[in-house]
């Protein structure tokens, strides 16, 4: 075969291999876009519950980004900053609740909350299992291991020379991080953001068993996913889903026309 | 006699598996000082020890008098421009000019007049209310000169300011050191590998030769 001949059957295979999982999800868009009628999913998206639990959702969601951005940062820079003994294990640690299977994580969760410890937190502050704060407990968890690698990359792409300048112009510690290093990690902080809010839509599994599914009370959206079907309503579990696809669309979107390309 | 404006004692200093052991120089009070080496010779290293952003592990750093090396960087009065300027991004040249003013405390419209006479010194008036994105390799050392004398520092350290300029930002970056030499009377202490910031500008020479500082 000649050398145009292999170049050409390496282009056809690559396109194709690639063509063939782009086909599969634009086929899976399509299928759940066309299952149901655009008035049927108004409908379905109008209804008193499945509106309370995208609020529920909304409001967890954005409080789990608020907590993950608030262990991230520092603990990004501190990653990204420095070497100590342990640093490797504390890096593993970090990561420990990406690979985790899910419902791993929201066991773990409700054997902590359930010990003697865990109870007596419960008993003596605030209930956690299975009320609202478990929903966004086991976001956070998962939110904040993403939100910590967003943020050591943005912080190991900033030049320490800078912050050494600072420091040696008068600044302490704390001002060369919140009036120099700070304000240079903003995209990297509204990417870290975006990252955890969106992980903490999608999840299901750690606030299914944390959590629970009780209509009305910890239900958000994945879960009215989850009731809905097993009600076998699947023209209200699609409507919810489509309207997950939208708001994960629109993330992507925003993420791109603020320049934050590279991050997903 | 008025003591040296810088002074190492015997100092061993490590950069990874690089070492410097037993170096000793001074500059006196006013001195245009440059320490003159290859690249790989360990200036920026000594650079850093003084400032504060490496540790030694012996001997003493004495500034007017005063032993330093146990001192945090902000406390050392030192000014300092790195080699490629080290501009914070976010802030505009006035802001950054000015920074070194409030954090001793001055109202921020008094350490913005004061920043206005250092740019004019200098000559980067025009550029105060712009970001440093877009910056010439010129104007951002001349902005980063201007910065490092807001310290009002007891000794200015530069780390090959001239590094990366072409010939004619060169020849202005000279114009604005010694004018600031002049005006300023600042003890400077510039390191560099190019035999033309020596001629241009020192009037005390040291040469970095086989990890040991020598005067001319």
């Amino acid at each position: 075969m000649s050398r145009w001949g292999h170049d050409r059957l390496f282009f056809i295979t690559t396109t194709g291999l690639a063509g063939s999982y782009l086909l599969l999800i634009l086929a899976l868009l399509v299928a759940g876009a066309t299952f149901t009628t655009p008035s049927a999913i108004f409908e379905a998206l109008s209804s008193g519950p499945i509106r309370a639990s995208a609020a529920l959702s909304l409001i967890t969601c954005t409080i789990a980004t608020m907590l993950a951005l608030w262990v991230a940062v520092p603990a990004g820079y501190l990653l990204a900053r420095y070497d100590f003994p342990g640093k490797a294990l504390l890096d593993v640690v970090f990561d420990v609740p990406i690979v985790l299977p899910p419902l791993v994580v929201g066991l773990f969760l409700l054997i902590l909350f359930e010990s003697a410890a865990g109870r007596f937190l419960q008993d003596h502050l605030l209930t956690v299992t299975h009320a609202v704060p478990a929903v966004i407990l086991a976001q956070f968890c998962v939110a904040t291991a993403f939100a910590v690698r967003a943020m050591r990359i943005t912080f190991e792409q900033l030049d320490p020379r800078v912050e050494e300048v600072a420091l040696v112009l008068g600044c302490s510690r704390w001002q060369a991080f919140h009036r120099v290093t700070l304000p240079q990690a903003g995209r990297g902080v509204l990417a870290a953001a975006t990252l955890a809010w969106a992980r903490s839509l999608g999840e299901f599994g750690p606030i299914l068993v944390f959590a629970g599914a009780t209509r009305g009370r910890t239900e958000v959206l994945p879960t009215t996913i989850f009731l809905e079907w097993s009600v076998g309503d699947l023209g209200a579990a699609v409507a919810v889903s489509l309207l997950l696809v939208g708001l994960a669309v629109a993330v992507l979107l925003a993420t791109r026309l603020l320049g934050l390309r590279g991050w997903f | 006699m008025p003591p040296a404006a810088l002074n190492l004692l015997d100092v061993t200093v490590r950069s990874g598996s690089f070492r410097l052991e037993h170096l000793g120089f001074e500059v006196e009070p006013g001195a245009y000082a440059v320490l003159q080496g290859a690249s790989g010779s360990g200036k920026t290293t000594i650079l850093e020890a003084i400032c504060g952003l490496r540790s030694i592990d012996s001997g003493e750093i004495v500034i007017r008098g005063a032993r330093v090396d146990h001192l945090p960087p902000a406390h050392r009065g030192i000014g300092y421009v790195p080699q490629d300027g080290a501009l914070f991004p976010t802030m505009t040249a006035l802001r950054q000019i000015a920074l070194p003013f409030e954090l001793r405390g001055h109202g921020r419209a008094e350490a913005e007049r004061r920043a206005w006479e250092l740019a004019a010194m200098v000559g980067v008036e025009h550029l105060l209310a712009r970001r440093p994105r877009g910056f010439s390799g010129g104007e951002r050392q001349r902005v980063a000169i201007a910065r490092a004398l807001a310290r009002e520092p007891d000794v200015l350290v530069m780390d090959e300011p001239m590094g990366a300029l072409d010939d004619a930002m060169r020849s202005r970056v000279v114009e604005s050191l010694q004018g600031v030499h002049r005006h300023s009377g600042v003890t400077v202490l510039h390191v560099t590998h190019d035999a033309r910031d020596v001629s241009d500008l020192a009037n005390r020479v040291l040469r970095l030769e086989g990890g040991a500082v020598r005067p001319d």
